[in-house]
């Protein structure tokens, strides 16, 4: 640690605490409380990174969050900003993208040839020939400066975290300690947020004499009720109505919150600019907040002979600190005096030499520059925002903001610390005002929902004026330099990009790139537009800034990803399914049994024997009151008036398009009981539609609505030896086929579960009974059968088989075989369109579509060749043109030979018409349209028996 | 995200929410082919103050009527839809 000062009065580094890493293989040590950076600078590292064109070397910048230059690999982890992230013992750092190595880089030859990198260089060079260009791209990346990402990385799932601030404050210098404090004093509960590891701001390292005052803005801050402190976490966007992502950077653990806000202040402060001259990126040269930071929270000497270049108090700081630290300055140059200026920078590795206005050059390491700020007003731009560009202080201003956003410190003007400390409180007791006041509108809006708070609003708090500083406009020298660091663009690039044409700063932007590197124009933005305007002959206020876009810092994907945390539905009976060995289907949220070995065995036993399949995710809706008929007469395409009580009917929902929605059956249990089924896939789609016909247009309606999807676990018991396997398990039933006939439906009790529903329906085409029973019962009842029926043959059966057996009946699938353009009578529904009731939803669609006749058809189609499966979704052909498609295929067990759905043209949907199916090798596959929609069993006498 | 002030949930975030478009008024079933298509297809699309529906599915699961300027997304006036009919 060779270049480690004595113990300087602020530092936050713990010199009993080594810590011991690798840097590119090499072991260093540093004290907690170093970063990355600090501790490599204190062993004598210059070079950090390599640039992301030329793979020039670069060094330390701002030796902060914001530095463009220190990003760095970290075991596992690419892109992290050595300059923030601190060292602990063991990490593994190495420098990203370097070949063969940091110091000697080939690519630097990149340099020599700088001249034909220039502005669109990409879209200029490597589009021709076409068929290069994968080659170009996998030669590109090559160059490219990001880290890895290892393939054996731990996956890490953040949990987000949500909160509810009634004030938050985005920076945690002064001014914003300063609101924060004064904020939490009007009963507002704030949250804090500060991107670097402390509270303070500038205070830090700016000066001995504010050390002190800065020790009591934290004691406070710690004192003070209804403030919650994050550091190490930064504001990355402001959004509608005040909705603030928050990154918790907390080490490498990254943690977005997401925060509803009832007040934002943004005290963000200012950031400092770089100056542009040639050499201007050597390791060695600095901002002036680099050094102090260095020399001030690290105890780091930034060099050993140093030139300084002043245009503020800043710069006359560093002066003041270098000399302080034994850093010899030996040259300060003040461009506040006229004739004074900067002409280069020299040097291979590091900076060797200095040229100055008169020809003149110094020999130094160090070149440090203090020559203007950038407010950081992104948040600000989020809000809606327009920042103002103010001459006499050299920087953009925040123009209006919106009600719900406030701002103070730096990034509105500049003062003594008691000047920023009094504007702070102010505008803190101005947001804990207008936080009170936003919650009692909240109360007063919805009083059924939100207490009033017992605290009064105040009146408007009066916030001082903060005048900004008067700064020379200054932002390069004699000489071109980057002004994009990230992304490797100069001053002529910019005045280039002008020349062709990208005469407005937004265009400018996309060409050059400049402002879009990770740095996304922190310490650039004011420079392009300056060098833009200068270009354009316009003025900064009229070339204005580009937009500020979130995210204000990068974020990692994991934060943003989270944790995976989809909801998951299984059926009462899931864990017998696992435990049998079935295969899981997915089928949006929940996980079904699709086979537990040979669907085809399946279809078989359950065709000749008796079979059980696990139906609970249909979904299920309870509707009582004397109404429900008005309403099923309404939602429903066919009648319903007359359905006696102990029926069960299929019934099929259009939207008001005519395009078919969902289907089901409903019961009626009682004379004002009934009880609904829908597809598993549109349980919560129907009840929503329900709601939304009995609340917008019917709200008179004595209907009483309740889902019952995960009250009731649903069996369906198919097979020629159901009902004798029944009769054993139900009590209070006559299940005999003249008490209990085809499409009825009773209650009573199975395996002793009272209050089950049995419906006498049947997708599959067999003699069945769907059982619905209380859902804790499910299980009960599912054992008891297979344990009864042993001697029956009964087994469990899964979506699978029972897909195979609705398409030997031919029964459509909502979704599988119709489309978002498929009416009633295209689905061949049309038998269902009852066109005489005189209103329902969808009806005049559905009465032009019956009319003039449907453009498709759903027909059963088999292909000649009975072993022939054609894929679903195959076309259908008729020379070149497409005329329809298989929606639904399989291999049927029963009949041995393939079966299909297929929506076809309507002119092709008669009974044996010969049709074509393209293949997967392009050949075409005769087949023809059956004459009954079942392919087995076409008058349904098993179903009946 | 939006912020939507439920009249009887609070004020709750957007994603609570379903979008459910413009209010429109449904036509008489027997009406003609043009003003039916209007209903199903043809919105305003106003830039300024619209008259949105909105769904409370992951709330009260009432459906709402809300007043959003479309072009700075303020919101003044959230009730119950079945109150606007009423």
């Amino acid at each position: 640690m060779a270049h480690r000062m004595p113990v300087q009065p602020g530092e936050v580094i713990d010199r009993s605490d080594i810590r011991r890493f690798l840097w590119n293989g090499k072991p260093v040590s540093g004290f907690a409380g170093d970063t990355v950076a600090s501790a490599l600078a204190a062993s004598g590292v210059s070079i950090f990174s390599r640039s992301f064109k030329y793979h020039r070397p670069r060094g330390i910048l701002t030796a902060d969050h914001h530095d463009p230059n220190l990003f760095v690999q970290v075991g596992d982890e690419p892109n992290v900003g050595a300059g923030h992230r601190l060292v602990e013992d063991g990490m593994v750092v190495d420098a990203q993208g370097v070949w063969p190595s940091l110091r000697f880089d080939l690519r630097s030859a990149n340099r020599l040839v700088g001249r034909f990198l220039t502005p669109g260089f990409y879209y200029k060079t490597f589009m021709r020939p076409r068929p290069l260009r994968p080659l170009y791209q996998r030669v590109l990346r090559r160059f490219g400066v990001g880290g890895t990402v290892s393939d054996h990385a731990t996956p890490v799932h953040p949990e987000k975290r949500y909160a509810h601030p009634d004030v938050l404050v985005a920076g945690g210098g002064p001014a914003g300690m300063a609101a924060a404090i004064a904020a939490a004093g009007t009963g507002a509960r704030v949250l804090l947020v500060e991107e670097s590891h402390q509270l303070g701001g500038h205070l830090r390292y700016t000066g001995d004499e504010t050390l002190g005052l800065l020790a009591e803005l934290r004691e406070e801050v710690a004192a003070t009720d209804g403030i919650e402190v994050l550091t190490d976490a930064v504001v990355t966007g402001r959004y509608d109505h005040n909705w603030v992502a928050v990154v918790n950077r907390n080490g490498a653990r990254e943690q977005l919150i997401k925060a509803r806000v009832k007040c934002l202040v943004v005290a963000a402060g200012k950031i400092e600019r770089p100056y542009v001259f040639a050499g201007n990126d050597l390791p060695g040269v600095m901002l002036s907040g680099a050094a102090l930071r260095l020399m001030n929270l690290w105890a780091v000497a930034p060099g050993s002979r140093a030139v300084v270049v002043a245009a503020n108090d800043s710069g006359d700081a560093v002066v003041e600190h270098l000399e302080r630290g034994g850093v010899e300055v030996v040259e300060t140059v003040d461009l506040r005096t006229p004739g004074r200026r900067l002409v280069r920078a020299r040097g291979r590795q590091r900076v060797a030499e200095v040229e100055i206005a008169d020809g003149q050059t110094v020999e130094a390491d160090l070149l440090v520059t203090a020559v203007g700020w950038t407010t950081a007003t992104s948040l600000l731009n989020m809000a809606g925002d327009l920042p103002v560009y103010h001459p006499p202080a050299a920087r953009f201003l925040p123009g209006s903001l919106p009600d719900d956003v406030l701002a103070t410190g730096g990034i509105v003007g500049d003062g003594s610390p008691d000047q920023i400390i009094t504007h702070g409180r102010a505008v803190g007791i101005e947001a804990g005002r207008r936080a009170l006041r936003r919650a009692s509108d909240w109360a007063q809006s919805t009083p059924r929902a939100v207490s009033p708070s017992p605290l009064a609003a105040g009146e408007p708090a009066e916030i001082p004026h903060l005048e900004p500083a008067a700064h020379p406009e200054i932002f390069a020298g004699p000489t071109d330099g980057f002004v994009d660091f990230s992304e490797d663009i100069r001053g002529k690039d910019l005045a280039l990009a002008a020349s062709e044409g990208y005469d407005s700063i937004e265009l400018s932007k996309r060409y050059t790139t400049a402002t879009m590197g990770p740095i996304q124009g922190k310490l650039e933005a004011v420079n392009a537009v300056a060098m833009h305007a200068e270009a354009t002959g316009a003025t900064i206020a009229e070339t204005g800034t580009t937009t500020w876009r979130p995210p204000y810092a990068p974020v990692t994907l994991g934060a943003l990803a989270g944790s995976d945390d989809d909801p998951i539905r299984r059926s009462p009976m899931h864990d017998w399914h696992v435990e049998r060995g079935a295969t899981p289907l997915i089928a949006g949220q929940w996980i079904r049994p699709d086979h537990y070995g040979d669907p085809s065995a399946e279809v078989r036993n359950t065709r000749s024997n008796v079979g059980l399949i696990d139906v609970s995710p249909l979904g299920k809706i309870d509707l009582r009151g004397a109404d429900v008929p008005k309403l099923l007469e309404f939602v429903l395409i066919n009648r319903w008036s007359k359905l006696a009580v102990g029926r069960v009917r299929y019934g099929a929902m259009c939207a008001e398009d005519g395009v078919v929605l969902d289907d089901g059956v409903t019961a009626r249990l009682a004379e004002d009981r009934y009880y609904m089924t829908t597809t598993s896939s549109g349980a919560g789609r129907v009840w929503n539609w329900l709601d939304e016909w009995l609340q917008t247009s019917f709200p008179g309606w004595d209907v009483l609505m309740t889902a019952v999807t995960d009250g009731y676990a649903a069996i369906n018991v198919a097979g020629p030896a159901s009902r004798r396997l029944l009769e054993r398990l139900v009590e209070g039933v006559d299940l005999s086929r003249h008490a209990f006939g085809y499409m009825h439906a009773r209650s009573g009790m199975v395996a002793g579960v009272a209050d089950c529903i049995l419906l006498r329906t049947g997708f599959t085409g067999e003699l069945s009974f769907e059982l619905h029973v209380p859902a804790g019962h499910g299980l009960h009842v599912w054992t008891s059968l297979l344990d009864t029926g042993a001697d029956l043959g009964v087994a469990p059966f899964g979506v699978e088989a029972q897909r195979i057996m609705r398409l030997e009946k031919g029964h459509l699938i909502v979704g599988q075989d119709t489309d978002g353009l498929t009416k009633a009578h295209a689905a061949a529904l049309g038998w269902a369109v009852k066109a005489d009731k005189p209103d329902f939803a969808g009806r005049p669609e559905l009465v032009w579509e019956g009319a003039s006749g449907p453009d498709r058809m759903l027909v059963s189609v088999q292909p000649a060749d009975p072993q022939l499966v054609p894929p679903e979704a195959s076309q259908i052909v008729d020379g070149a043109a497409i005329v329809g498609r298989i929606t639904s295929s399989r291999m049927s067990p029963t009949l041995e030979r393939g079966v299909c759905l297929a929506l076809v043209d309507a002119a092709l949907a008669q009974p044996g018409t010969s049709l074509a199916i393209r293949l997967p090798d392009g050949t075409n596959a005769a087949a023809h349209v059956m004459e009954h929609h079942a392919h087995f069993d076409p008058e349904g006498e098993r179903a009946r028996g | 995200m939006l912020l939507i002030l439920c009249p009887h949930c609070g004020p709750r975030n957007a994603d609570e929410f379903s979008f459910g478009g413009e209010l429109v008024r449904r036509p008489g079933p027997d009406t003609g082919q043009e003003s039916w298509r209007a209903y199903l297809y043809t919105k305003e699309n106003l830039a300024g103050w619209e008259r949105e529906q909105w769904f409370h599915g992951s709330g009260c699961r009432r459906f709402l009527e809300v007043e959003r300027n479309t072009i700075t997304n303020e919101i003044r006036l959230v009730r119950d839809v079945a109150e606007g009919t009423a």
